[in-house]
Protein backbone atom coordinates (compact mmCIF):
# COMPACT_ATOMS: atom_id res chain seq x y z
CA UNK A 1 0.00 0.00 0.00
CA UNK A 2 1.19 3.63 -0.68
CA UNK A 3 1.60 5.49 2.29
CA UNK A 4 1.91 9.47 2.12
CA UNK A 5 2.96 11.87 5.47
CA UNK A 6 3.89 14.81 5.96
CA UNK A 7 6.94 14.44 8.10
CA UNK A 8 8.45 17.13 9.62
CA UNK A 9 6.71 19.58 7.67
CA UNK A 10 7.69 17.53 4.13
CA UNK A 11 5.34 15.32 2.45
CA UNK A 12 7.08 11.66 2.06
CA UNK A 13 5.59 8.68 0.55
CA UNK A 14 6.65 4.72 -0.01
CA UNK A 15 5.09 1.51 -0.72
CA UNK A 16 5.19 -0.40 2.01
CA UNK A 17 2.89 -3.81 3.38
CA UNK A 18 -0.04 -2.77 5.88
CA UNK A 19 2.22 -5.14 8.41
CA UNK A 20 5.07 -2.68 8.28
CA UNK A 21 5.26 -0.65 11.46
CA UNK A 22 5.36 3.23 11.58
CA UNK A 23 8.75 2.58 13.66
CA UNK A 24 10.11 0.98 10.65
CA UNK A 25 8.65 2.89 8.04
CA UNK A 26 10.19 5.97 9.77
CA UNK A 27 13.60 4.57 9.99
CA UNK A 28 14.04 2.61 6.73
CA UNK A 29 11.82 3.59 4.22
CA UNK A 30 12.09 7.33 5.12
CA UNK A 31 16.03 6.67 6.50
CA UNK A 32 15.50 9.04 9.66
CA UNK A 33 16.67 7.27 12.38
CA UNK A 34 16.52 9.74 15.24
CA UNK A 35 13.44 8.08 16.32
CA UNK A 36 14.97 4.55 18.47
CA UNK A 37 13.33 1.21 18.73
CA UNK A 38 13.72 -0.29 22.04
CA UNK A 39 11.61 -3.00 23.39
CA UNK A 40 9.30 -3.09 20.65
CA UNK A 41 6.76 -4.23 23.00
CA UNK A 42 4.82 -0.78 24.20
CA UNK A 43 6.30 -0.39 27.15
CA UNK A 44 9.46 1.84 27.02
CA UNK A 45 8.56 4.71 24.50
CA UNK A 46 11.88 5.42 23.25
CA UNK A 47 9.76 5.03 19.50
CA UNK A 48 7.55 7.98 20.30
CA UNK A 49 6.81 9.96 17.48
CA UNK A 50 4.14 12.91 17.34
CA UNK A 51 0.98 11.90 15.32
CA UNK A 52 -0.72 15.00 14.57
CA UNK A 53 1.42 16.38 17.24
CA UNK A 54 0.49 13.58 20.07
CA UNK A 55 2.88 11.67 21.37
CA UNK A 56 2.20 8.02 20.42
CA UNK A 57 4.89 4.91 20.29
CA UNK A 58 5.29 4.29 16.80
CA UNK A 59 6.15 0.12 17.44
CA UNK A 60 2.32 -0.05 18.22
CA UNK A 61 0.91 1.91 14.99
CA UNK A 62 0.88 0.70 11.66
CA UNK A 63 2.62 2.84 9.02
CA UNK A 64 -0.49 2.72 6.97
CA UNK A 65 -2.54 4.26 10.02
CA UNK A 66 -0.27 7.35 9.39
CA UNK A 67 -1.48 7.85 6.03
CA UNK A 68 -2.25 11.27 5.39
CA UNK A 69 -1.07 12.48 8.89
CA UNK A 70 1.06 14.71 9.90
CA UNK A 71 4.25 13.22 11.88
CA UNK A 72 6.99 15.00 14.07
CA UNK A 73 10.56 13.12 14.88
CA UNK A 74 13.20 14.51 16.91
CA UNK A 75 14.73 15.23 13.06
CA UNK A 76 12.04 17.82 13.38
CA UNK A 77 12.22 19.66 16.27
CA UNK A 78 15.19 22.46 15.60
CA UNK A 79 14.15 25.81 14.46
CA UNK A 80 15.92 27.24 11.43
CA UNK A 81 19.17 25.35 11.74
CA UNK A 82 19.01 26.40 15.46
CA UNK A 83 18.38 23.55 18.55
CA UNK A 84 14.64 24.10 19.97
CA UNK A 85 14.03 25.62 23.57
CA UNK A 86 13.62 21.95 24.35
CA UNK A 87 17.17 20.59 22.62
CA UNK A 88 19.14 23.42 24.39
CA UNK A 89 17.96 22.53 27.61
CA UNK A 90 18.68 18.88 27.25
CA UNK A 91 21.71 20.70 26.22
CA UNK A 92 22.69 22.80 29.53
CA UNK A 93 21.21 20.51 31.67
CA UNK A 94 22.91 17.44 31.01
CA UNK A 95 19.44 15.57 30.00
CA UNK A 96 21.08 12.70 28.44
CA UNK A 97 24.24 10.06 29.00
CA UNK A 98 23.52 7.47 26.77
CA UNK A 99 21.23 9.50 24.52
CA UNK A 100 18.92 6.56 23.86
CA UNK A 101 16.00 7.35 25.21
CA UNK A 102 16.25 11.02 24.76
CA UNK A 103 14.47 12.01 20.86
CA UNK A 104 11.55 10.44 22.21
CA UNK A 105 11.73 12.38 25.94
CA UNK A 106 11.92 15.53 24.31
CA UNK A 107 9.04 14.85 21.87
CA UNK A 108 7.29 13.99 24.84
CA UNK A 109 8.41 17.04 26.34
CA UNK A 110 7.62 19.31 23.43
CA UNK A 111 4.30 18.38 23.66
CA UNK A 112 3.38 18.33 27.43
CA UNK A 113 4.70 21.91 27.62
CA UNK A 114 2.40 22.92 24.74
CA UNK A 115 -0.54 21.84 26.65
CA UNK A 116 1.02 22.72 29.95
CA UNK A 117 3.15 25.74 29.81
CA UNK A 118 3.94 25.79 33.41
CA UNK A 119 4.12 22.38 35.00
CA UNK A 120 5.01 21.14 38.50
CA UNK A 121 7.62 18.60 38.95
CA UNK A 122 5.13 16.02 39.85
CA UNK A 123 3.38 16.86 36.23
CA UNK A 124 6.42 16.55 34.50
CA UNK A 125 7.15 13.34 35.94
CA UNK A 126 3.54 12.22 35.23
CA UNK A 127 4.39 12.74 31.94
CA UNK A 128 6.68 10.99 30.87
CA UNK A 129 5.99 8.33 32.78
CA UNK A 130 5.43 6.59 29.86
CA UNK A 131 9.56 6.80 28.83
CA UNK A 132 11.77 4.95 30.57
CA UNK A 133 15.30 6.05 30.71
CA UNK A 134 18.04 3.88 32.32
CA UNK A 135 21.09 6.01 32.67
CA UNK A 136 19.64 9.61 34.11
CA UNK A 137 17.72 8.73 36.97
CA UNK A 138 15.35 11.29 35.57
CA UNK A 139 17.00 13.84 37.41
CA UNK A 140 17.78 15.92 34.60
CA UNK A 141 15.29 14.73 32.47
CA UNK A 142 12.74 16.79 34.69
CA UNK A 143 15.38 19.63 35.21
CA UNK A 144 15.27 20.10 31.28
CA UNK A 145 12.11 20.16 30.65
CA UNK A 146 11.98 22.56 33.47
CA UNK A 147 14.39 24.52 32.29
CA UNK A 148 12.80 23.98 28.93
CA UNK A 149 9.42 25.41 30.12
CA UNK A 150 11.41 28.49 31.75
CA UNK A 151 12.97 29.69 28.55
CA UNK A 152 9.98 29.02 26.28
CA UNK A 153 8.08 31.42 29.30
CA UNK A 154 10.37 33.55 29.10
CA UNK A 155 10.93 33.80 24.89
CA UNK A 156 7.24 34.91 24.97
CA UNK A 157 6.76 37.52 27.76
CA UNK A 158 10.11 39.15 26.37
CA UNK B 1 8.36 -8.03 15.82
CA UNK B 2 6.28 -8.39 12.67
CA UNK B 3 2.63 -10.05 12.91
CA UNK B 4 1.57 -12.17 10.23
CA UNK B 5 0.33 -10.58 7.02
CA UNK B 6 -3.26 -9.13 6.72
CA UNK B 7 -5.63 -7.41 4.59
CA UNK B 8 -5.98 -3.38 5.52
CA UNK B 9 -9.38 -1.63 5.45
CA UNK B 10 -9.59 1.86 6.68
CA UNK B 11 -13.12 2.91 5.60
CA UNK B 12 -14.76 6.50 6.05
CA UNK B 13 -18.13 5.31 7.04
CA UNK B 14 -19.72 3.19 9.93
CA UNK B 15 -21.79 1.59 7.11
CA UNK B 16 -18.95 0.87 5.04
CA UNK B 17 -17.63 -0.85 8.22
CA UNK B 18 -20.70 -3.10 9.28
CA UNK B 19 -20.94 -3.99 5.78
CA UNK B 20 -17.54 -5.57 5.82
CA UNK B 21 -18.57 -7.33 8.83
CA UNK B 22 -21.58 -8.57 7.67
CA UNK B 23 -19.57 -9.82 4.88
CA UNK B 24 -17.02 -11.80 6.35
CA UNK B 25 -16.85 -10.59 10.76
CA UNK B 26 -15.34 -14.15 10.85
CA UNK B 27 -11.85 -13.53 9.79
CA UNK B 28 -11.94 -9.66 10.75
CA UNK B 29 -10.34 -7.87 13.91
CA UNK B 30 -11.47 -4.38 14.36
CA UNK B 31 -8.58 -2.16 15.32
CA UNK B 32 -9.47 1.35 17.37
CA UNK B 33 -6.54 2.19 19.30
CA UNK B 34 -4.51 -0.59 18.57
CA UNK B 35 -2.71 -0.99 21.79
CA UNK B 36 -3.65 -4.70 23.04
CA UNK B 37 -4.23 -5.75 19.60
CA UNK B 38 -1.05 -4.95 17.93
CA UNK B 39 0.76 -6.69 20.22
CA UNK B 40 -0.65 -9.46 20.54
CA UNK B 41 -0.53 -9.59 16.55
CA UNK B 42 3.20 -9.00 16.89
CA UNK B 43 3.31 -11.99 19.17
CA UNK B 44 1.14 -13.83 16.39
CA UNK B 45 -1.42 -14.38 19.36
CA UNK B 46 -3.63 -12.57 17.26
CA UNK B 47 -3.66 -13.36 13.38
CA UNK B 48 -6.70 -11.46 11.72
CA UNK B 49 -6.95 -12.19 7.98
CA UNK B 50 -8.43 -8.61 7.27
CA UNK B 51 -8.09 -5.64 9.95
CA UNK B 52 -10.53 -3.26 10.04
CA UNK B 53 -9.40 0.13 11.13
CA UNK B 54 -12.03 2.12 12.31
CA UNK B 55 -10.05 5.52 13.48
CA UNK B 56 -11.40 7.41 10.06
CA UNK B 57 -15.03 6.71 10.59
CA UNK B 58 -16.60 9.92 12.15
CA UNK B 59 -18.42 10.63 14.83
CA UNK B 60 -17.13 7.79 17.32
CA UNK B 61 -14.92 9.92 20.02
CA UNK B 62 -17.84 11.64 21.89
CA UNK B 63 -17.79 12.14 25.62
CA UNK B 64 -21.17 13.57 26.10
CA UNK B 65 -23.17 14.50 29.03
CA UNK B 66 -26.81 13.17 28.34
CA UNK B 67 -30.24 13.17 30.31
CA UNK B 68 -31.88 12.40 26.84
CA UNK B 69 -32.48 9.52 26.07
CA UNK B 70 -30.06 8.96 23.10
CA UNK B 71 -31.87 6.46 20.65
CA UNK B 72 -35.55 5.00 21.61
CA UNK B 73 -35.89 2.58 19.33
CA UNK B 74 -33.54 0.65 20.69
CA UNK B 75 -34.37 -0.90 24.00
CA UNK B 76 -32.36 -0.26 26.79
CA UNK B 77 -31.09 -2.79 28.54
CA UNK B 78 -32.07 -3.37 32.49
CA UNK B 79 -30.64 -0.56 34.75
CA UNK B 80 -27.91 -2.05 36.65
CA UNK B 81 -27.17 1.21 38.23
CA UNK B 82 -25.97 0.83 42.00
CA UNK B 83 -29.52 2.83 43.25
CA UNK B 84 -31.78 2.33 40.52
CA UNK B 85 -33.04 5.78 38.66
CA UNK B 86 -31.69 7.43 42.08
CA UNK B 87 -29.41 9.61 40.09
CA UNK B 88 -31.96 11.87 38.97
CA UNK B 89 -33.29 10.53 36.29
CA UNK B 90 -32.14 8.85 33.01
CA UNK B 91 -28.59 10.92 33.39
CA UNK B 92 -25.48 8.93 31.16
CA UNK B 93 -22.17 9.08 29.94
CA UNK B 94 -22.08 8.64 26.11
CA UNK B 95 -18.29 6.87 25.16
CA UNK B 96 -17.83 6.71 21.83
CA UNK B 97 -15.87 3.68 20.54
CA UNK B 98 -12.76 6.15 19.59
CA UNK B 99 -12.59 8.02 23.11
CA UNK B 100 -8.96 7.60 23.97
CA UNK B 101 -8.00 6.84 27.89
CA UNK B 102 -6.84 10.43 27.91
CA UNK B 103 -9.63 11.68 26.28
CA UNK B 104 -11.53 10.40 29.47
CA UNK B 105 -8.61 11.68 31.37
CA UNK B 106 -9.21 15.15 29.81
CA UNK B 107 -13.12 15.57 29.55
CA UNK B 108 -15.08 17.81 31.89
CA UNK B 109 -18.16 15.79 31.16
CA UNK B 110 -16.60 12.50 32.44
CA UNK B 111 -16.20 14.03 35.80
CA UNK B 112 -19.82 13.11 36.59
CA UNK B 113 -19.21 9.58 36.68
CA UNK B 114 -16.66 9.64 39.59
CA UNK B 115 -15.63 5.73 39.38
CA UNK B 116 -14.74 6.58 35.44
CA UNK B 117 -12.74 9.67 36.39
CA UNK B 118 -11.04 8.27 38.54
CA UNK B 119 -9.96 5.16 37.16
CA UNK B 120 -8.66 6.89 33.36
CA UNK B 121 -5.60 8.26 34.67
CA UNK B 122 -4.59 4.74 35.68
CA UNK B 123 -5.29 2.74 32.71
CA UNK B 124 -1.34 2.20 31.09
CA UNK B 125 1.51 4.97 30.62
CA UNK B 126 0.27 8.73 28.95
CA UNK B 127 1.48 7.33 25.30
CA UNK B 128 -0.55 4.09 25.58
CA UNK B 129 -3.63 6.74 26.70
CA UNK B 130 -3.20 8.98 23.80
CA UNK B 131 -4.34 5.87 21.61
CA UNK B 132 -5.92 3.53 23.61
CA UNK B 133 -10.02 3.01 23.97
CA UNK B 134 -12.49 2.43 26.59
CA UNK B 135 -14.47 0.76 23.89
CA UNK B 136 -11.48 -1.03 22.86
CA UNK B 137 -10.56 -2.38 26.03
CA UNK B 138 -13.81 -4.02 26.95
CA UNK B 139 -14.35 -5.54 23.61
CA UNK B 140 -10.51 -6.76 23.91
CA UNK B 141 -11.71 -8.10 27.29
CA UNK B 142 -7.98 -8.44 28.87
CA UNK B 143 -9.20 -10.04 32.26
CA UNK B 144 -6.85 -7.92 33.95
CA UNK B 145 -7.95 -4.59 32.06
CA UNK B 146 -8.96 -1.73 34.38
CA UNK B 147 -12.10 -0.70 32.38
CA UNK B 148 -14.16 -4.06 32.86
CA UNK B 149 -14.16 -3.60 36.79
CA UNK B 150 -15.39 0.46 36.73
CA UNK B 151 -18.13 -0.28 33.97
CA UNK B 152 -19.09 -3.67 36.18
CA UNK B 153 -19.48 -1.47 39.38
CA UNK B 154 -21.46 1.16 37.73
CA UNK B 155 -23.60 -1.08 36.04
CA UNK B 156 -22.73 0.44 32.21
CA UNK B 157 -24.46 -0.66 29.14
CA UNK B 158 -22.33 -1.56 25.76
CA UNK B 159 -23.53 -0.74 22.55
CA UNK B 160 -22.89 -3.13 19.42
CA UNK B 161 -24.01 -2.25 16.48
CA UNK B 162 -24.73 -4.25 13.20
CA UNK B 163 -26.00 -3.40 9.51
CA UNK B 164 -28.86 -4.73 10.36
CA UNK B 165 -29.19 -2.39 13.71
CA UNK B 166 -28.69 -1.66 17.18
CA UNK B 167 -28.63 -3.19 20.51
CA UNK B 168 -27.69 -2.78 23.80
CA UNK B 169 -26.52 -4.78 26.18
CA UNK B 170 -25.63 -4.74 29.84
CA UNK B 171 -22.12 -5.07 30.90
CA UNK B 172 -22.58 -8.72 32.69
CA UNK B 173 -23.71 -10.10 29.63
CA UNK B 174 -21.58 -8.17 27.50
CA UNK B 175 -17.97 -9.65 29.10
CA UNK B 176 -18.53 -13.73 28.75
CA UNK B 177 -14.86 -14.75 29.56
CA UNK B 178 -11.07 -13.96 29.28
CA UNK B 179 -11.21 -12.56 25.81
CA UNK B 180 -14.34 -13.32 24.98
CA UNK B 181 -17.31 -10.83 24.60
CA UNK B 182 -21.03 -11.28 23.37
CA UNK B 183 -20.53 -9.06 20.42
CA UNK B 184 -20.51 -11.22 17.09
CA UNK B 185 -18.73 -11.48 14.40
CA UNK B 186 -20.91 -8.95 12.53
CA UNK B 187 -21.14 -6.37 15.23
CA UNK B 188 -19.17 -3.19 16.14
CA UNK B 189 -18.66 -2.12 19.55
CA UNK B 190 -20.04 1.80 18.91
CA UNK B 191 -20.60 3.26 21.98
CA UNK B 192 -20.31 2.28 25.76
CA UNK B 193 -23.00 4.30 28.28
CA UNK B 194 -22.56 4.31 31.81
CA UNK B 195 -25.11 6.84 33.87
CA UNK B 196 -23.41 9.63 36.16
CA UNK B 197 -23.13 10.13 39.49
CA UNK B 198 -26.31 12.40 41.38
CA UNK B 199 -25.14 15.05 43.75
CA UNK B 200 -25.82 12.78 46.70
CA UNK B 201 -23.53 10.09 44.94
CA UNK B 202 -19.42 8.73 44.77
CA UNK B 203 -16.98 6.95 43.27
CA UNK B 204 -13.45 5.57 43.01
CA UNK B 205 -10.91 3.41 41.27
CA UNK B 206 -7.58 2.31 43.19
CA UNK B 207 -4.92 0.37 41.46
CA UNK B 208 -1.53 -0.97 42.96
CA UNK B 209 0.40 -1.10 40.23
CA UNK B 210 4.02 -2.00 40.22
CA UNK B 211 5.17 0.55 37.73
CA UNK B 212 3.29 2.92 34.89
CA UNK B 213 1.88 1.24 32.60
CA UNK B 214 1.51 -2.56 34.27
CA UNK B 215 -1.20 -4.46 34.86
CA UNK B 216 -2.69 -4.53 38.31
CA UNK B 217 -1.60 -6.01 41.00
CA UNK B 218 -4.84 -5.29 42.29
CA UNK B 219 -7.55 -3.06 41.43
CA UNK B 220 -10.95 -1.64 43.17
CA UNK B 221 -14.13 -0.10 41.63
CA UNK B 222 -16.38 1.77 43.84
CA UNK B 223 -19.73 2.84 43.13
CA UNK B 224 -22.39 5.08 45.61
CA UNK B 225 -24.94 6.24 45.69
CA UNK B 226 -27.16 7.94 49.15
CA UNK B 227 -30.73 8.17 49.42
CA UNK B 228 -32.24 10.78 51.25
CA UNK B 229 -32.08 9.60 54.50
CA UNK B 230 -28.20 9.65 53.98
CA UNK B 231 -28.20 5.50 53.73
CA UNK B 232 -26.74 3.65 51.06
CA UNK B 233 -29.16 3.26 48.22
CA UNK B 234 -26.87 1.45 45.85
CA UNK B 235 -23.35 0.07 45.79
CA UNK B 236 -21.16 -1.27 43.52
CA UNK B 237 -17.89 -3.27 43.62
CA UNK B 238 -15.43 -5.11 41.36
CA UNK B 239 -12.63 -6.37 41.54
CA UNK B 240 -9.40 -6.32 38.87
CA UNK B 241 -6.33 -8.94 38.99
CA UNK B 242 -7.51 -11.20 41.44
CA UNK B 243 -9.75 -13.34 40.00
CA UNK B 244 -9.56 -15.51 36.64
CA UNK B 245 -11.51 -12.79 35.44
CA UNK B 246 -13.09 -8.84 36.27
CA UNK B 247 -15.36 -9.45 39.29
CA UNK B 248 -18.28 -7.92 40.45
CA UNK B 249 -18.87 -9.05 44.45
CA UNK B 250 -23.04 -8.70 44.49
CA UNK B 251 -22.21 -10.02 48.01
CA UNK B 252 -20.33 -7.03 49.23
CA UNK B 253 -23.19 -4.84 47.33
CA UNK B 254 -26.38 -6.21 48.98
CA UNK B 255 -24.45 -5.67 52.54
CA UNK B 256 -24.00 -2.30 51.66
CA UNK B 257 -28.07 -1.46 50.19
CA UNK B 258 -30.13 -0.11 52.38
CA UNK B 259 -27.88 0.65 55.39
CA UNK B 260 -25.85 3.94 56.90
CA UNK B 261 -22.62 4.11 55.72
CA UNK B 262 -19.98 3.81 58.45
CA UNK B 263 -16.32 2.60 59.09
CA UNK B 264 -17.22 -0.51 60.73
CA UNK B 265 -19.70 -1.72 57.43
CA UNK B 266 -16.99 -0.82 54.92
CA UNK B 267 -14.46 -2.79 56.99
CA UNK B 268 -17.20 -5.65 56.51
CA UNK B 269 -17.67 -5.19 52.52
CA UNK B 270 -13.62 -5.64 52.47
CA UNK B 271 -14.32 -8.81 54.36
CA UNK B 272 -16.24 -9.85 51.77
CA UNK B 273 -14.99 -8.91 48.85
CA UNK B 274 -11.58 -10.27 50.54
CA UNK B 275 -13.43 -13.62 50.60
CA UNK B 276 -15.11 -13.53 46.99
CA UNK B 277 -11.71 -12.93 45.21
CA UNK B 278 -9.12 -15.83 44.41
CA UNK B 279 -5.77 -14.17 43.60
CA UNK B 280 -3.01 -16.15 42.14
CA UNK B 281 0.73 -16.05 43.30
CA UNK B 282 2.46 -14.43 40.67
CA UNK B 283 5.60 -12.16 40.37
CA UNK B 284 3.38 -9.26 41.21
CA UNK B 285 2.83 -10.41 44.45
CA UNK B 286 1.44 -13.62 46.83
CA UNK B 287 -2.52 -14.73 47.21
CA UNK B 288 -2.27 -13.56 50.81
CA UNK B 289 -0.70 -10.48 49.55
CA UNK B 290 -3.20 -9.85 46.89
CA UNK B 291 -6.34 -10.55 49.29
CA UNK B 292 -5.15 -8.12 52.09
CA UNK B 293 -4.67 -5.35 49.52
CA UNK B 294 -8.78 -5.95 48.07
CA UNK B 295 -9.80 -5.56 52.13
CA UNK B 296 -7.96 -2.21 52.51
CA UNK B 297 -8.78 -1.34 48.64
CA UNK B 298 -12.45 -1.65 49.34
CA UNK B 299 -12.94 0.19 52.26
CA UNK B 300 -10.81 2.90 50.70
CA UNK B 301 -12.77 3.13 47.68
CA UNK B 302 -15.95 3.15 49.73
CA UNK B 303 -14.26 5.87 51.92
CA UNK B 304 -13.35 8.07 49.02
CA UNK B 305 -16.78 7.67 47.47
CA UNK B 306 -18.71 8.34 50.57
CA UNK B 307 -16.65 11.72 50.67
CA UNK B 308 -17.47 12.50 47.43
CA UNK B 309 -21.27 11.43 47.86
CA UNK B 310 -21.34 13.77 51.01
CA UNK B 311 -19.93 17.05 49.51
CA UNK B 312 -16.48 16.35 51.58
CA UNK B 313 -14.27 16.52 48.37
CA UNK B 314 -14.93 16.26 44.66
Amino acid sequence: MNVTVTINGAERSADVEPRVLLADFIRSDLGLTGTHIGCDTTSCGVCTVLVDGTPIKSCTMFAVQANGRSITTVEGLKQNGDLSAMQQAFHEQHGLQCGFCTPAMMLVGTAFLEENPNPTEDEIRWAISGNLCRCTGYVNIVKSIQAAAQATTEGANA
Amino acid sequence: MYSNKFDYLAPESLDEALSVLADRGDEVKVLAGGQSLIPMMKLRLANPETLLDINRIPGLDHITHTDEHPDAHIAPADQHWPGGSSNGGGEMLRIGALARHNDIVNSSAAKANHTVASAAPWVADPIVRNLGTVAGSLAHHDPEGDWASVMLACGADVVVTSSSGARVVAIEDFLVDMFATSCQPNELVTEVRVKTHSQRGGGNYQKLERKVGDYATVGVATCLELGDDGNISGAGIALTSVYAHNLKVPEAETLLRGHAPSEALFKEAGAVAAAACDPATDTRGSADYKRHVVDVFTQRGLAESLAIAQGGQS
